[in-house]
């Protein structure tokens, strides 16, 4: 049984800047980090393994420097590592994305059945939360969102019980497998990679997998396959706010000062309700 | 005399053969240990061995060391007494004191007699204080020592009552050099028939026969182990500093750290047997003192107990059966023990016999983070923090650069610039440190010194890292940190940060590179000893308490340009707290106690400000940004601050500054 767990290589965003003039992301001399929404994903998978037996592959989709996040991944004990790179990928939305992804998803259950496919909810870079939802539907998956939870995984009955974070709310879905599941930070905490498994992972091979080999028609992939396209980025203005009094006041005269001008302009109501 | 030689040669091999048989198996376990080298440079080892195991240097410093420096020096002087005994013994007709000529025989018994009344004496102190008013450590009232009390008085006893017996049977051609022999034999003996002093003479030779060879036996067996190694031991003592502890090697197949008793190096274990159970460094730790179940004289004896245990099992290749890291029983150090060391060295700095408590520590911290990434939860996030921002909080790098908003800052550049101001982490990212920073930054402008800061790309020194175990992502840290300076031609750095400075200076020299690191506390000191600075020697700062760092202090003896730039500044010495100089108590923040949570017992920083504030200071003096911060949450704690400031000595010298 295989459980497979997507991950995105992202520019660390506290150090990301954008260019003021044409409004693009900064990328040069940014250090890259695994998008912090799967590495609980990759942890969930892992503690699959552990209790199961499961064997985890992690994949990614990216340019070949991507390698250094797998390599981060085969360190805290995934199985094995796949990249999809190639130039006729690049530019990709989460349509061109998820269609890359779920074909190497299939690719793999060919060799070996796969139980559950875990995804972080969201990117930081992108934040569509759209890949793995695309994936669960292009595979025809159970699909499973926001999961803080793993509750029951019945290989027998081929079923999984989740518990949902929703707002103010738990849900808690049964699904029959395979699914893919998207998991939020909650779920747990990511483990530590031990050095022995540090220095494995940094000679254990990552897995290629370009376009000749996955074969896709140029049409569904990369920018040609992405139905959405980025016009424009930008830091939105915001409207300067106003200094009350003169930043002398004392704390009680500040904190009046405060209320009655939010009152004033009915942010702030004094009727009692 | 008139024992049987034939019995006494039997009683004797028997005792020596078990004897050696008895050490060999012991020193045998010490070989189960990792290689490393102890014999480099004798010259020194051995001025260390005769300073302070001969000389008992650290021994005497506490109240009745004197008495251990008597007993241990009569001990030595009646060793030859009892190998003329022994030889004697087994070769009358050969080996006897008396067939010395008789100015040297007459010396020695003399000495002997007096020397033995001055052991006599000093146990009879041990045994008083240990009933009457014994140490804090309850360890004091062990049976062991009862035992070994014992034996020593039976033995002077019997010294003195087979000389008495010889002495009033008239066949003791010394007599009159024996003041004491010769008065018990006046006092006891006079009158008795020569039957019964013969009978007595024969009895005590006995008695100190057997009692000498059953001591002899019971050494190996007990604390008074450290009777055969204390004196080795402080000739094996690191000639580094000692928290500088070796590198690993991170080569594939390898274990890294200690997670079983014959991954220590050879001379951790030896320490085991050195310890002789005294106390001093429980009683010096600051986390024994606030109730912490980390106690550093226990994880030297369970060191000790886990290699006597799992050592005859290990030498065989079977597995050992008693765990080195668990839950706390006898022989198994926990985990919780190994978390709560701040590193500070107080009980290193202590031990008379050198016994290097912290590396052991670290050495299992090691093997938790590398073997098992096991560790306190907290500790996540600083490790990743360290490796992808290279700062603990995890603060993008350019933010490093904005201390300096408000001044002028030159960057670094070869040849131009003369030192490289190594900022470190608090100094560049923690608000109430940025302040620091700035005063040193206006000491060097003031002093009109070439200095220029890295910036954006100054990394992190690794010191947490180190300390907490984390030795590969150290060693990768130290690396980079070090090809940087090479690249960018920097040689001299200044710090603001002790753990900075202690292993930017003392660690990164086990990668072969020397750099000239000063703190700015020896850099303050120099230049107002040299007249560098204009003072306007005003500062109304009151009563000024001045705390010791344990990285500028314990590991790097730097203690005097702080006290003499405060007397510069303010007019007088700083006032001393209970604990400082060597004996300062740790601030709770080191060894990357910074940056976990304190559950258990009292915390450190609290008992730490509750003594400051004994001494009714208007402002307390630190010296390094961890102490400011512990300090500083001390004070809120407390409901003072409002009374009492912390100020660095950076900000204290530069708020004087014309």
């Amino acid at each position: 049984m295989l459980v497979i767990t997507c991950i995105k290589q992202v520019p660390d965003t506290t150090q990301v800047k954008t260019d003021p003039v044409t409004g693009t992301l900064i990328r040069e001399g940014v250090p890259f980090i695994v998008n912090p929404f799967d590495t609980p994903a990759l942890e969930e998978s892992l503690r699959l393994k552990d209790k199961y037996g499961f064997r985890v592959a992690v994949i990614s989709m990216g340019p070949p420097n991507t390698e250094v996040s797998l390599k981060k991944a085969l360190a805290l004990g995934a199985d094995e590592a796949v990249l999809l790179s190639d130039r006729a990928f690049g530019g990709a939305d989460t349509l061109a994305t998820s269609k890359v992804l779920a074909e190497a998803i299939g690719r793999l259950s060919q060799k070996e059945e796969v139980a559950v496919v875990i995804c972080g909810r969201q990117s930081i870079d992108g934040d569509t939360a759209q890949v793995g939802p695309g994936i669960a539907t292009r595979l025809g998956y159970s699909q499973l969102t926001l999961v803080d939870q793993i509750q029951n995984l019945d290989l027998s009955a081929k079923k999984v019980r989740v518990r949902r974070k929703l707002e103010g709310r738990h849900e808690i879905v049964e699904a029959p497998l395979p699914a893919l599941i998207t998991v939020v930070r909650e779920i747990n905490q990511p483990r530590y990679p031990t050095v022995p498994m540090r220095l494995m992972a940094e000679d254990a091979e990552v897995i290629l997998w370009d376009n000749k080999v996955m074969d896709l028609a140029k049409e569904s992939i990369g920018l040609k396959g992405s139905a959405t396209q980025v016009r424009k980025i930008f830091s939105p203005e915001r409207a300067k706010g106003e200094i009350l009094g003169d930043g002398l006041n004392a704390p009680e005269d500040a904190a009046k000062l405060l209320i009655d001008n939010l009152v004033e302009k009915d942010i702030l109501s004094l009727e009692q309700t | 005399m008139s024992y049987n030689i034939a019995i006494f040669i039997a009683v004797f091999v028997a005792a020596m053969a078990l004897f050696s048989w008895s050490c060999f198996q012991r020193f045998r376990l010490v070989t189960l240990g990792k290689a490393e080298n102890r014999f480099n440079d004798v010259g020194k080892r051995t001025w260390n061995m005769l300073f302070f195991a001969f000389g008992q240097r650290r021994v005497v410093s506490r109240r009745f060391g004197l008495n251990h420096f008597m007993l241990f020096w009569c001990f030595l002087i009646l060793m030859i007494a009892n190998t003329e005994f022994l030889l004697n013994g087994l070769f009358p007709d050969y080996i006897s004191l008396s067939r010395l000529p008789d100015g040297a025989y007459y010396t020695l018994a003399f000495i002997f007699d007096v020397v033995s009344a001055l052991a006599l004496l000093a146990v009879c102190i041990a045994i008083i204080r240990r009933v009457a008013f014994p140490p804090p450590n309850i360890e004091a009232r062990s049976r062991d020592a009862f035992i070994i009390l014992t034996l020593i008085a039976i033995l002077m006893i019997a010294f003195f009552g087979l000389h008495a017996s010889e002495i009033a049977q008239g066949i003791e051609e010394a007599a009159q050099y024996m003041p004491i022999s010769n008065f018990a034999a006046s006092a006891f003996m006079s009158g008795a028939s020569a039957d019964s002093l013969s009978w007595l003479a024969n009895f005590f030779w006995w008695l100190h026969a057997v009692v000498l060879l059953l001591f002899l036996n019971y050494l190996p067996y007990s604390k008074h182990m450290h009777i055969l190694t204390a004196i080795p031991n402080c000739f094996f003592k690191s000639l580094e500093k000692v928290n500088t502890q070796p590198r690993e090697e991170f080569t594939k197949g390898s274990t890294f750290g200690v997670g079983q008793v014959d991954q220590f190096g050879w001379k951790g274990l030896f320490d085991s047997y050195s310890c002789t159970e005294c106390g001093r460094c429980s009683d010096n730790c600051p986390t024994t003192f606030t109730g912490k179940p980390l106690n550093p004289r226990l994880i030297i004896h369970d060191i000790k107990v886990n290699l006597l245990k799992n050592g005859p099992l290990l030498a065989k290749k079977k597995e050992a059966v008693l765990p080195l890291i668990g839950n706390s029983e006898e022989g198994t150090v926990s985990e919780e023990a190994i978390w709560e060391c701040t590193t500070c060295g107080a009980c290193m700095e202590v031990c008379p016999v050198f016994i290097e408590h912290v590396p052991r520590i670290v050495d299992m911290r090691r093997n938790l983070v590398e073997m098992k990434a096991k560790f306190p939860q907290e500790l996540l996030n600083f490790f990743e923090n360290i490796e992808a921002r290279s700062n603990p909080w995890g603060i993008a790098p350019e933010k490093r650069i904005a201390w300096a908003a408000e001044t002028s800052v030159k960057p670094f550049e070869a040849d131009k610039t003369e030192y490289l101001f190594f900022v470190g982490c608090a100094g560049a990212f923690d608000a109430r440190n940025r302040r620091v920073t700035l005063a040193v930054s206006k000491i060097l402008d003031a002093a009109g010194i070439s200095w220029g800061i890295l910036g954006k790309d100054e990394m992190c020194c690794g010191d947490s890292l180190r300390r907490l175990g984390n030795e590969f992502v150290f060693d990768r840290m130290a690396k980079e940190n070090i090809k940087m300076f090479e690249d960018r031609g920097i040689k001299k750095i200044i710090t603001l940060c002790p753990h900075c400075y202690s292993t930017l200076k003392n660690d990164y020299r086990q990668y072969g590179v020397e750099l000239e690191v000063t703190h700015h506390t020896e850099l303050i000191g120099k230049l107002i000893e040299h007249g560098g600075l204009e003072l306007n020697g005003s500062g109304d700062l009151g009563n000024m308490v001045l705390h010791d760092s344990c990285y500028l202090g314990r590991y790097n003896m730097i203690y005097e340009p702080q006290r003499k730039a405060i007397a510069a500044v303010t007019g007088q010495l700083p006032t001393e707290m209970e604990h400082h100089h060597a004996g300062s108590f740790c601030c709770g923040a080191g060894g990357g106690r910074m940056w976990m949570e304190e559950s258990i017992g009292k915390r450190i920083h609290l008992a730490r400000t509750e003594e400051a504030l004994k001494q009714d200071p208007k402002t307390i003096c630190t010296c390094c940004p961890y102490c400011m911060t512990m300090f500083e949450d001390g004070l809120k704690d407390k409901n003072v601050e409002d009374r009492v400031q912390v100020l660095d000595l950076a900000e204290v010298v530069a708020g004087a500054l014309k």
